[in-house]
């Protein structure tokens, strides 16, 4: 216990004394993550709207494969983006690896399957009648679905919160195609990963309650939003 | 009848089902433009997936639609454009989850409207329908009344050349019904709208159609203004629905210059009618013709008949009172009459009804 009133005071004391490099790598892990989010979220819901509106043969198996991909390992992803990036492998000429944008593509990855999922599940959730309701005031294929996605967006929004928070808080695919380079792709997840493997747990302790206090705040601030 | 100049909408043979429901089966049917069309029929007959196909929401599975004169493709970009000249709205009034402004702007801003013009038209549409204050409510945390008028509004500011509307005040209390049967009947006068209002409320019916059509199980069993349906039934199924309560089997026995006598049993009904002799027919009474008396003397009526009471049944203000005159027979009256009449079981009263409110339908025409 008393490892953790220290750690917890050791926590403080860094976001109080707004310790630069801690300042640093809590930034770049809300930057690598929140991008990676918003490019998969922009690029989920316009996806995840046609696969709701559309039948098609092999619908169900299609939802069925994303919502498997749920639980894809961290590391699977991160290995597929190295080997993909390596610079023997096919996208190796982009010489990405090792950057953050490499980061970035990983957790596009790997959070894509979950916003699918909840995305089209939230746009389930909206009633048929809705839908009839629209069509018959002359809305168009295209503004039934602006509607629709208005309509779930409490649900739509839930989703790109749970993007967001498995992106900041996975490990794997960060240190694997990262590499935990100082000042260039360390986030607070490799951080901890590594100042634990060094037995300094009080850090590590620290920057993971760091990451839970960032969490808060933005979750507190969609929430706001959600609510107006 | 009421012949339509030109129609606005028209069904052709017209047939869907769901799965293995058959729910239309061949119906047809032409709505003349700014006429107010009523269809009556029992829940599952058909009536909201009559509107559902004239509203083009759904593609029949056999059969054509015109609107103004043209038939109507089963798919592509010209469904839209007729969809925007109709307006449909659904039993269930689905308030999406915006401003009470913002629901009824929807439509126009769908139709690429002008941003100045769409507040106009939203606040004097508001104004109508009395929700004017309501602007900025958000439209989910209104009761049902007020739900019911916002999307009335919705579908009004559009200024559609018809109107589709089911079940238009089913659930709604009696005042907030009043409210909006009174904005359908000055929107249908002063816009000229043409309106096709599916009810099961026959009254309603009676009060806000010009014409009026009973779908029964699928098909249009009858059409004709309220006085034609609820007088003269075609067959024994619209006079059911229609509260026909008494339907007596009977056979002509004469006619006699138009006043023909049916013979029930050992009884006998006057009725005008044309029948001839010798047809086996129904002799339809409506419960509120007929009259119960402790004497025949007063009366003018050619039928009257001694009558015991089997049964008393008080609803409101009205008494169903069912009795045996030789047949059974249902009368309804005032909760007064029953109490002045002494009316009881075993209670001896007379029935009395005139020739003219005796319907007679024959026999094996039905379906």
């Amino acid at each position: 216990m008393t490892e953790l009133w220290q750690a917890f005071t050791k926590a403080l004391e860094l976001l109080v004394s707004l310790n630069p490099e801690v300042i640093e790598i809590a930034g770049r892990s809300l930057r690598i993550s929140g991008t990676s989010c918003l490019l998969a979220s922009l690029i989920c819901i316009p996806l995840a709207s046609l696969i709701h509106f559309h039948q098609f043969p092999g619908k169900r198996a299609l939802i069925n494969i994303i919502q498997t991909l749920f639980s894809v390992p961290t590391v699977l992803v991160g290995l597929f983006v190295f080997v993909l990036f390596s610079r023997a492998g096919p996208l190796g000429f982009f010489g990405i690896l090792l950057t953050p944008t490499a980061m970035v593509i990983g957790q596009m990855i790997l959070i894509t399957p979950l916003l699918l999922g909840f995305i089209i599940s939230a746009l389930s959730g909206v009633s048929k009648e809705i839908v009839d309701t629209a069509t018959s005031l002359g809305a168009s294929g295209f503004q039934t679905i602006w509607l629709v996605l208005r309509e779930a967006r409490y649900a739509v929004l839930a989703a790109v919160i749970m993007g967001f928070g498995r992106a900041i808080s996975e490990v794997g695919c960060a240190l694997l195609v990262g590499g935990n380079m100082r000042g260039v792709t360390r986030v607070i997840t490799t951080t901890i990963s590594m100042e634990t493997a060094k037995g300094d747990f009080e850090l590590a302790i620290a920057l993971g309650m760091i990451l839970l206090f960032l969490a808060l705040i933005i979750n507190t601030i969609l929430n706001r939003l959600q609510q107006r | 009848m009421m012949k339509p100049l030109s129609s606005i909408i028209e069904v052709v043979d017209l047939s869907h089902s769901y799965g293995e429901r058959e729910i239309l089966k061949g119906l047809n049917l032409s709505i003349g433009k700014g006429e107010v069309f009523a269809l009556i029929g029992p829940t599952g007959a058909g009536k909201t997936t009559l509107l559902r196909i004239m509203d083009l929401l759904e593609v029949p599975a056999a059969g054509k639609i015109y609107f103004d004169g043209k038939c109507i493709p089963r798919s592509g970009k010209q469904r839209l454009e007729i969809r925007r000249r109709i307006s449909f709205v659904h039993q269930k009034p689905q308030i999406f989850s915006l401003s009470v402004y913002d629901n009824v702007a929807c439509g126009l801003r769908w139709r690429g409207e002008e941003k100045n013009r769409i507040a106009g038209k939203v606040d004097h549409i508001l104004e109508m329908v009395g929700l004017e204050g309501y602007k900025n409510r958000k439209a989910r945390t209104l009761s049902g009344g007020e739900a019911q008028r916002v999307a009335l509004a919705r579908s009004l500011v559009l200024e559609p050349e018809v109107l589709l509307l089911d079940e238009p005040t089913a659930n709604l209390d009696p005042v907030s019904t009043a409210k909006i049967e009174q904005l359908i009947s000055s929107v249908a006068r002063q816009h000229n709208t043409t309106m096709i209002m599916a009810t099961h409320d026959m009254s309603q019916g009676q009060q806000l159609a010009d014409r009026i059509g009973v779908l029964l199980d699928g098909k249009l069993a009858q059409t004709g203004d309220a006085t034609d349906i609820f007088r003269s039934p075609q067959n024994e199924q619209v006079a059911r629905f229609v509260g026909m309560e008494n339907i007596i089997e009977g056979v002509v026995i004469a006619n006699n210059e138009g006043i023909v006598t049916v013979g029930i049993g050992g009884s006998a009904i006057q009725a005008v009618s044309n029948c001839p002799a010798a047809k086996a027919v129904y002799a339809c009474i409506r419960p509120e013709e007929v009259t119960l008396a402790l004497s025949t003397t007063q009366s003018s009526a050619r039928n009257s008949f001694h009558a015991k009471v089997t049964r008393v049944n008080t609803i409101g203000p009205l008494s169903r009172v069912e009795i045996d005159c030789g047949f059974r027979l249902v009368a309804l009256v005032t909760r007064i009459s029953v109490e002045e009449l002494n009316l009881q079981v075993d209670r001896e009263v007379y029935a009395i009804f005139k020739a003219t409110t005796v319907h007679i339908m024959e026999k094996g025409i039905s379906k």
